[in-house]
């Protein structure tokens, strides 16, 4: 099993536009779902509230332990879930010490951090950029740097929006795979925003549209 | 003519034997200047980044006080020093005034508005995508003001060269509160200053010199800080 999440009754306005109304879903864990629909319908907004990055106006998101007991949203929760930005926010510094963040923060041991780093790196292709800077890297690069900094926290849910956004084939490919082997040997619940039916049809198991501010089975 | 052309040949020749009087005013300068910017950042740094990160009451008027201290003229923070140090003033059972401490005071006074600032103005403008790469990658309110930080590091450094620059070649406030004396309180510009008053060109072209040298080297690494900032290339200073 591991963390899974429900949105209950979910509505967010912003400027009196309502963005999301009335929003409930289960989501089951160990799935990709993949949520779909046109540009400005809410679809970034629902994963910043799933991802308790932000509150929604009314409604509630819960997360549940194995046993399926509710768990508060703080740090400790925050950390066993992450969201992939579709800017990622590379920071100014190694490829290295930007997928060793989130390890460091935890307090990880410096031994553990290379051996994670380097096993990360090399599963998305990046091991010989390691000492590069990262501000250099490409914009798919970039993205592949994003996801190993996400993937190297091992987190039960993670959340990423538009992915494969503006980058080429390869290195869509590339990021298609790694969410794959995340699902299939991490068993991560992952919850996915795309505007490529194909892809959704490659990666998802459980299709979701928002249409009106509605949260829809696909 | 001649007079300056043989205080030139004179200074050359009091830095290459490498002068123990030149030597001495020089560390001085170092020492005071450099403690100086020391305690301004360790004062000016979290400020700075308070008044960028947080929505503080009086943000507003805050940083207007500390943007209209950047321009603070030099000896009227010299007097206002040396009434706060004087026997009578407030601060004067502290015997600090005509010693190095009160020099350092004076260019402390003199260069935290502008760490304050430049500070400030640096941590504004990191990319606020960076704060939220920050959180979702589990990082505390804390760990997320230092990453925060830690990118606008070129811009705070670039703060600290140009106070180091100000307090360096600053005369006014430290004459004052220091008094120029030799072998004590005696540093590059006050040097300068009286010396040619005294119509002895040749070290004060010596120190004039070296003050020029030091501003470029300030000005070089200024100038190496923004490129690094902005730019792919330069040394990662964060590994």
């Amino acid at each position: 099993m591991g963390l899974s999440l429900e949105l209950v009754q979910v509505s967010k306005t912003y400027n009196g536009q309502v963005i999301l109304k009335d929003c409930s879903w289960v989501f089951d864990t160990g799935l990709t779902h993949v949520l779909m629909g046109p540009n400005g319908t809410g679809k970034s907004t629902l994963l910043r509230i799933c991802a308790l990055l932000e509150a929604p106006n009314r409604g509630r998101v819960n997360y549940l332990a194995d046993d399926g007991r509710p768990l508060a949203p703080d740090l400790d929760l925050k950390r066993r879930i992450t969201l992939l930005l579709p800017s990622v926010g590379v920071f100014n510094t190694s490829v290295f010490h930007n997928v060793a963040y989130g390890l460091k923060i935890r307090g990880f041991k410096k031994r553990e951090i290379e051996a994670k780093v380097d096993a990360i790196l090399e599963a998305v292709g990046l091991a010989e950029k390691k000492r590069q800077r990262a501000l250099d890297l490409s914009t798919g690069q970039s993205k592949r740097l994003g996801l190993a900094r996400a993937m190297v926290l091992e987190p039960e849910v993670i959340f990423l929006d538009e992915p494969t956004a503006s980058i080429d084939q390869a290195n869509t490919e590339i990021i298609e795979e790694i969410i794959m082997k995340m699902k299939v040997e991490k068993r991560a619940t992952i919850i996915m925003v795309t505007h490529d039916p194909a892809q959704a049809e490659r990666l998802g198991d459980r299709l979701l549209l928002i249409k009106d501010g509605k949260l829809l089975p696909g | 003519m001649d007079t300056i052309l043989q205080g030139f040949i004179s200074a050359f020749k009091l830095i290459t034997e490498l002068n123990p009087e030149l030597l001495k005013i020089i560390w001085l300068s170092l020492k005071v200047s450099g403690a100086a910017l020391l305690l301004a950042l360790i004062l000016g740094l979290p400020l700075g980044a308070l008044l960028a990160l947080k929505r503080l009451p009086l943000r507003g008027l805050i940083l207007g006080v500390i943007n209209t201290g950047m321009g603070l003229p030099p000896v009227v923070v010299g007097l206002f020093v040396y009434l706060l140090l004087s026997r009578s003033g407030p601060l004067g059972f502290m015997e600090l005034l005509y010693t190095p401490g009160a020099m350092i005071i004076a260019q402390l006074i003199l260069a935290f508005p502008i760490i304050v600032s430049l500070a400030h103005s640096a941590i504004v403008n990191v990319n606020p995508i960076i704060r939220q790469a920050a959180q979702v990658l589990g990082a505390n309110p804390l760990q997320e003001a230092l990453t925060v930080v830690r990118e606008a590091r070129y811009g705070i450094m670039t703060g600290g060269i140009a106070a180091l620059g100000r307090v360096t070649a600053e005369v006014g406030a430290v004459i004052i509160v220091g008094g120029n004396i030799a072998g004590y309180t005696r540093v590059i510009t006050t040097t300068i200053a009286l010396e040619t008053d005294k119509g002895n060109f040749d070290l004060a072209i010596a120190l004039g010199i070296i003050l020029l040298g030091l501003s470029l080297l300030i000005n070089l690494a200024f100038r190496a800080l923004q490129r690094m900032g902005r730019t792919g290339s330069g040394v990662i200073l964060w590994d």
